[in-house]
Protein backbone atom coordinates (compact mmCIF):
# COMPACT_ATOMS: atom_id res chain seq x y z
CA UNK A 1 0.00 0.00 0.00
CA UNK A 2 1.29 3.45 -0.90
CA UNK A 3 0.84 5.32 2.36
CA UNK A 4 1.34 8.73 0.78
CA UNK A 5 -1.36 8.19 -1.84
CA UNK A 6 -3.83 7.01 0.79
CA UNK A 7 -2.95 9.91 3.09
CA UNK A 8 -3.43 12.28 0.17
CA UNK A 9 -6.88 10.83 -0.59
CA UNK A 10 -7.92 11.22 3.04
CA UNK A 11 -6.62 14.78 3.31
CA UNK A 12 -8.38 15.77 0.08
CA UNK A 13 -11.63 14.25 1.32
CA UNK A 14 -11.44 15.68 4.84
CA UNK A 15 -10.10 19.17 4.09
CA UNK A 16 -11.61 19.73 0.66
CA UNK A 17 -8.27 20.78 -0.85
CA UNK A 18 -6.91 19.97 -4.33
CA UNK A 19 -4.83 16.82 -4.61
CA UNK A 20 -1.82 18.72 -5.98
CA UNK A 21 -1.73 20.90 -2.87
CA UNK A 22 -1.09 17.82 -0.76
CA UNK A 23 2.68 17.59 -1.10
CA UNK A 24 4.94 15.93 1.43
CA UNK A 25 6.17 19.33 2.59
CA UNK A 26 2.70 20.79 3.05
CA UNK A 27 1.82 21.87 6.58
CA UNK A 28 -1.74 20.96 7.61
CA UNK A 29 -2.34 24.30 9.27
CA UNK A 30 -0.22 26.76 7.25
CA UNK A 31 -0.60 25.30 3.76
CA UNK A 32 -3.80 23.27 3.82
CA UNK A 33 -5.83 25.64 6.00
CA UNK A 34 -6.74 23.09 8.65
CA UNK A 35 -7.94 24.17 12.09
CA UNK A 36 -7.69 22.09 15.27
CA UNK A 37 -10.99 20.30 14.62
CA UNK A 38 -9.94 19.51 11.04
CA UNK A 39 -6.79 17.89 12.38
CA UNK A 40 -8.81 15.75 14.78
CA UNK A 41 -10.97 14.63 11.87
CA UNK A 42 -7.95 13.86 9.67
CA UNK A 43 -6.23 11.92 12.45
CA UNK A 44 -9.41 9.93 13.14
CA UNK A 45 -9.67 9.13 9.44
CA UNK A 46 -6.04 7.93 9.43
CA UNK A 47 -6.78 5.72 12.42
CA UNK A 48 -9.78 4.19 10.69
CA UNK A 49 -8.18 3.71 7.28
CA UNK A 50 -4.90 2.23 8.54
CA UNK A 51 -6.37 0.54 11.62
CA UNK A 52 -3.86 2.16 13.97
CA UNK A 53 -4.07 4.21 17.17
CA UNK A 54 -2.63 7.73 17.14
CA UNK A 55 -2.53 9.03 20.72
CA UNK A 56 -3.18 12.77 21.17
CA UNK A 57 0.39 13.47 22.27
CA UNK A 58 1.68 11.92 19.03
CA UNK A 59 -0.96 13.67 16.92
CA UNK A 60 0.33 17.01 18.22
CA UNK A 61 3.69 16.34 16.56
CA UNK A 62 2.17 15.70 13.15
CA UNK A 63 2.53 19.05 11.41
CA UNK A 64 3.20 18.17 7.79
CA UNK A 65 2.03 15.49 5.39
CA UNK A 66 5.53 13.98 5.62
CA UNK A 67 5.12 13.71 9.42
CA UNK A 68 1.86 11.85 8.92
CA UNK A 69 3.29 9.46 6.35
CA UNK A 70 6.33 8.74 8.54
CA UNK A 71 4.18 8.16 11.60
CA UNK A 72 1.82 5.81 9.79
CA UNK A 73 4.63 3.83 8.11
CA UNK A 74 6.21 3.36 11.51
CA UNK A 75 2.96 2.27 13.09
CA UNK A 76 2.04 -0.27 10.41
CA UNK B 1 -43.16 21.50 8.71
CA UNK B 2 -40.21 23.07 10.48
CA UNK B 3 -38.08 19.92 10.65
CA UNK B 4 -38.95 18.22 7.37
CA UNK B 5 -36.71 15.16 6.77
CA UNK B 6 -34.45 15.95 9.74
CA UNK B 7 -33.32 12.92 11.70
CA UNK B 8 -33.62 13.22 15.47
CA UNK B 9 -32.45 10.97 18.30
CA UNK B 10 -34.15 11.54 21.65
CA UNK B 11 -32.54 9.53 24.43
CA UNK B 12 -34.92 8.07 27.00
CA UNK B 13 -38.02 8.81 24.94
CA UNK B 14 -40.23 5.86 25.79
CA UNK B 15 -42.14 8.05 28.25
CA UNK B 16 -42.24 11.34 30.14
CA UNK B 17 -40.66 14.50 28.76
CA UNK B 18 -38.66 12.55 26.17
CA UNK B 19 -41.81 11.05 24.71
CA UNK B 20 -43.46 14.47 24.42
CA UNK B 21 -40.34 15.89 22.77
CA UNK B 22 -40.29 13.02 20.26
CA UNK B 23 -43.95 13.49 19.38
CA UNK B 24 -43.46 17.24 18.93
CA UNK B 25 -40.43 16.91 16.65
CA UNK B 26 -42.21 14.25 14.66
CA UNK B 27 -45.24 16.45 14.06
CA UNK B 28 -42.91 18.94 12.39
CA UNK B 29 -41.62 16.33 9.97
CA UNK B 30 -38.59 14.89 11.75
CA UNK B 31 -37.78 11.19 11.57
CA UNK B 32 -37.48 9.96 15.12
CA UNK B 33 -35.31 7.50 16.94
CA UNK B 34 -37.07 6.49 20.13
CA UNK B 35 -34.20 5.38 22.34
CA UNK B 36 -34.83 3.33 25.45
CA UNK B 37 -32.36 1.80 27.91
CA UNK B 38 -33.43 -1.81 28.45
CA UNK B 39 -36.04 -4.41 27.68
CA UNK B 40 -38.45 -3.19 30.35
CA UNK B 41 -39.01 0.03 28.40
CA UNK B 42 -39.40 -1.68 25.02
CA UNK B 43 -43.18 -1.73 25.10
CA UNK B 44 -43.41 1.96 25.93
CA UNK B 45 -41.01 2.78 23.11
CA UNK B 46 -43.02 0.72 20.63
CA UNK B 47 -46.16 2.54 21.69
CA UNK B 48 -44.49 5.90 21.00
CA UNK B 49 -43.42 4.63 17.57
CA UNK B 50 -46.99 3.53 16.88
CA UNK B 51 -48.39 6.86 18.02
CA UNK B 52 -46.02 8.67 15.65
CA UNK B 53 -46.87 6.34 12.77
CA UNK B 54 -50.59 6.75 13.38
CA UNK B 55 -50.08 10.48 12.96
CA UNK B 56 -48.32 9.89 9.64
CA UNK B 57 -44.77 10.26 10.95
CA UNK B 58 -41.73 8.02 10.79
CA UNK B 59 -39.97 6.52 13.80
CA UNK B 60 -37.94 3.55 14.94
CA UNK B 61 -37.27 2.32 18.47
CA UNK B 62 -33.68 1.45 19.38
CA UNK B 63 -32.56 -0.11 22.63
CA UNK B 64 -29.26 1.37 23.84
CA UNK B 65 -28.06 2.05 27.37
CA UNK B 66 -26.50 5.52 27.10
CA UNK B 67 -24.05 4.70 29.88
CA UNK B 68 -22.42 2.15 27.55
CA UNK B 69 -20.41 3.73 24.74
CA UNK B 70 -20.51 0.53 22.67
CA UNK B 71 -24.31 0.46 22.73
CA UNK B 72 -24.44 4.13 21.77
CA UNK B 73 -22.06 3.51 18.88
CA UNK B 74 -24.22 0.62 17.68
CA UNK B 75 -27.30 2.86 17.83
CA UNK B 76 -25.59 5.60 15.82
CA UNK B 77 -24.50 3.04 13.25
CA UNK B 78 -28.04 1.74 12.93
CA UNK B 79 -29.42 5.26 12.53
CA UNK B 80 -26.86 6.11 9.85
CA UNK B 81 -27.70 2.88 8.04
CA UNK B 82 -31.41 3.55 8.22
CA UNK B 83 -31.54 7.31 7.56
CA UNK B 84 -28.05 8.28 6.37
CA UNK B 85 -27.72 11.32 8.62
CA UNK B 86 -28.28 12.71 12.13
CA UNK B 87 -29.48 16.28 12.53
CA UNK B 88 -30.76 16.51 16.08
CA UNK B 89 -29.73 14.91 19.37
CA UNK B 90 -31.79 15.49 22.48
CA UNK B 91 -29.95 14.28 25.58
CA UNK B 92 -32.98 13.63 27.70
CA UNK B 93 -32.28 10.31 29.45
CA UNK B 94 -32.16 10.92 33.17
CA UNK B 95 -32.78 9.26 36.51
CA UNK B 96 -33.03 10.29 40.14
CA UNK B 97 -31.75 8.50 43.24
CA UNK B 98 -32.64 11.05 45.88
CA UNK B 99 -31.36 11.14 49.44
CA UNK B 100 -29.56 13.42 51.83
CA UNK B 101 -25.83 13.51 51.25
CA UNK B 102 -25.15 11.98 54.66
CA UNK B 103 -27.08 8.91 53.62
CA UNK B 104 -26.40 8.88 49.90
CA UNK B 105 -24.72 5.66 48.78
CA UNK B 106 -21.82 5.73 46.38
CA UNK B 107 -23.82 3.66 43.92
CA UNK B 108 -26.64 6.23 43.99
CA UNK B 109 -24.14 8.92 43.09
CA UNK B 110 -22.55 6.84 40.35
CA UNK B 111 -25.83 5.71 38.82
CA UNK B 112 -27.16 9.26 38.47
CA UNK B 113 -23.89 10.67 37.15
CA UNK B 114 -23.58 7.79 34.71
CA UNK B 115 -26.98 8.18 33.10
CA UNK B 116 -27.44 11.94 33.31
CA UNK B 117 -23.93 13.18 32.56
CA UNK B 118 -21.86 10.39 31.09
CA UNK B 119 -24.86 9.34 29.02
CA UNK B 120 -24.94 12.78 27.43
CA UNK B 121 -21.19 12.60 26.86
CA UNK B 122 -21.50 9.22 25.16
CA UNK B 123 -24.42 10.18 22.95
CA UNK B 124 -22.89 13.53 21.99
CA UNK B 125 -19.57 11.92 21.18
CA UNK B 126 -21.45 9.36 19.16
CA UNK B 127 -23.11 11.89 16.85
CA UNK B 128 -20.59 14.74 16.57
CA UNK B 129 -18.48 13.21 13.82
CA UNK B 130 -21.55 12.79 11.65
CA UNK B 131 -22.72 16.33 12.40
CA UNK B 132 -19.25 17.75 11.75
CA UNK B 133 -19.18 16.14 8.34
CA UNK B 134 -22.66 17.50 7.60
CA UNK B 135 -21.54 20.94 8.79
CA UNK B 136 -24.80 21.16 10.72
CA UNK B 137 -26.41 19.78 13.82
CA UNK B 138 -28.47 20.56 16.87
CA UNK B 139 -27.69 19.18 20.31
CA UNK B 140 -30.14 19.93 23.09
CA UNK B 141 -29.38 18.86 26.63
CA UNK B 142 -32.20 18.53 29.11
CA UNK B 143 -30.73 19.93 32.32
CA UNK B 144 -32.81 21.13 35.28
CA UNK B 145 -33.31 24.23 37.41
CA UNK B 146 -31.95 22.04 40.20
CA UNK B 147 -28.60 22.29 38.41
CA UNK B 148 -28.78 26.06 38.85
CA UNK B 149 -30.15 26.36 42.37
CA UNK B 150 -29.30 23.06 44.07
CA UNK B 151 -31.81 21.03 46.01
CA UNK B 152 -31.62 19.31 49.38
CA UNK B 153 -31.77 15.57 48.83
CA UNK B 154 -30.54 15.77 45.25
CA UNK B 155 -26.78 16.36 45.49
CA UNK B 156 -26.17 13.74 42.81
CA UNK B 157 -28.94 14.87 40.49
CA UNK B 158 -28.10 18.57 40.89
CA UNK B 159 -24.39 17.91 40.27
CA UNK B 160 -25.20 15.94 37.13
CA UNK B 161 -27.53 18.65 35.81
CA UNK B 162 -25.05 21.44 36.61
CA UNK B 163 -22.42 19.31 34.91
CA UNK B 164 -24.59 19.19 31.82
CA UNK B 165 -24.53 22.98 31.67
CA UNK B 166 -20.72 23.11 31.70
CA UNK B 167 -20.72 20.34 29.13
CA UNK B 168 -23.17 22.26 26.95
CA UNK B 169 -21.08 25.42 26.93
CA UNK B 170 -17.80 23.61 26.29
CA UNK B 171 -19.09 21.56 23.38
CA UNK B 172 -20.87 24.64 22.00
CA UNK B 173 -17.49 26.39 21.82
CA UNK B 174 -15.80 23.41 20.21
CA UNK B 175 -18.45 22.83 17.57
CA UNK B 176 -19.48 26.38 16.70
CA UNK B 177 -17.41 26.62 13.52
CA UNK B 178 -19.10 23.50 12.18
CA UNK B 179 -22.65 24.78 12.24
CA UNK B 180 -23.49 22.68 15.28
CA UNK B 181 -25.33 24.42 18.10
CA UNK B 182 -25.44 23.05 21.63
CA UNK B 183 -27.94 24.37 24.14
CA UNK B 184 -29.47 23.33 27.43
CA UNK B 185 -33.01 23.51 28.70
CA UNK B 186 -33.54 23.75 32.44
CA UNK B 187 -37.05 22.55 33.24
CA UNK B 188 -38.58 23.49 36.55
CA UNK B 189 -41.35 21.46 38.10
CA UNK B 190 -42.95 19.52 35.23
CA UNK B 191 -45.94 17.24 35.75
CA UNK B 192 -44.90 13.66 34.92
CA UNK B 193 -45.33 10.21 36.44
CA UNK B 194 -42.52 11.11 38.84
CA UNK B 195 -44.31 14.13 40.28
CA UNK B 196 -47.64 12.30 40.66
CA UNK B 197 -46.15 10.45 43.61
CA UNK B 198 -45.44 13.54 45.69
CA UNK B 199 -47.52 14.26 48.76
CA UNK B 200 -50.02 17.12 48.83
CA UNK B 201 -47.81 18.94 51.31
CA UNK B 202 -44.78 18.84 49.03
CA UNK B 203 -46.89 19.89 46.05
CA UNK B 204 -48.20 22.86 48.03
CA UNK B 205 -44.67 23.90 49.00
CA UNK B 206 -43.50 23.67 45.40
CA UNK B 207 -46.41 25.72 44.08
CA UNK B 208 -45.69 28.43 46.63
CA UNK B 209 -42.28 29.15 45.08
CA UNK B 210 -43.48 29.24 41.46
CA UNK B 211 -44.57 32.79 40.54
CA UNK B 212 -46.93 31.48 37.86
CA UNK B 213 -48.59 29.30 40.50
CA UNK B 214 -48.80 26.14 38.43
CA UNK B 215 -46.63 23.24 37.32
CA UNK B 216 -45.32 22.98 33.78
CA UNK B 217 -46.36 20.37 31.28
CA UNK B 218 -44.03 18.10 29.25
CA UNK B 219 -45.24 19.95 26.17
CA UNK B 220 -43.70 23.18 27.49
CA UNK B 221 -40.31 21.51 27.27
CA UNK B 222 -41.12 19.99 23.89
CA UNK B 223 -42.03 23.40 22.44
CA UNK B 224 -38.68 24.92 23.38
CA UNK B 225 -36.83 21.84 22.15
CA UNK B 226 -38.56 22.23 18.80
CA UNK B 227 -37.52 25.87 18.60
CA UNK B 228 -33.88 25.12 19.48
CA UNK B 229 -33.87 22.32 16.89
CA UNK B 230 -35.29 24.54 14.16
CA UNK B 231 -33.55 26.81 11.65
CA UNK B 232 -34.85 29.86 13.52
CA UNK B 233 -32.47 29.09 16.41
CA UNK B 234 -29.37 28.97 14.19
CA UNK B 235 -27.56 31.80 16.02
CA UNK B 236 -28.23 30.52 19.54
CA UNK B 237 -25.56 28.33 21.09
CA UNK B 238 -24.17 27.62 24.55
CA UNK B 239 -27.38 28.97 26.07
CA UNK B 240 -29.29 27.67 29.09
CA UNK B 241 -33.00 28.42 29.06
CA UNK B 242 -35.22 27.88 32.07
CA UNK B 243 -38.77 26.67 31.57
CA UNK B 244 -40.02 26.95 35.11
CA UNK B 245 -42.86 29.44 35.46
CA UNK B 246 -40.43 31.94 36.95
CA UNK B 247 -39.25 29.70 39.80
CA UNK B 248 -35.52 30.47 39.55
CA UNK B 249 -34.82 34.03 38.49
Amino acid sequence: MDVFETVKDIVVAELGVDADEVTLEASFIDDLGADSLDIVEVVMAFEEEFDIEIPDEDAEDIETVQDAVDYIENAL
Amino acid sequence: MRLKDKVAIVTGSSRGIGKEVALKLSKEGAKLIINYPFDGEAQGAQEVVKEIEDLGGEAIAIEADVTKIDQVKAMVKEVKGEFGRIDILVNNAGITKDGLLMRMKEEDWDAVMNVNLKGAFNATKGVTRTMMKQRSGRIINISSVVGLMGNAGQANYAASKAGLIGFTKSVAKEMATRGITVNAIAPGFIETAMTDELSDKVVEQMLAVIPMGEFGQPEDIADLTLFLASDEARYITGEVIRVDGGMVM
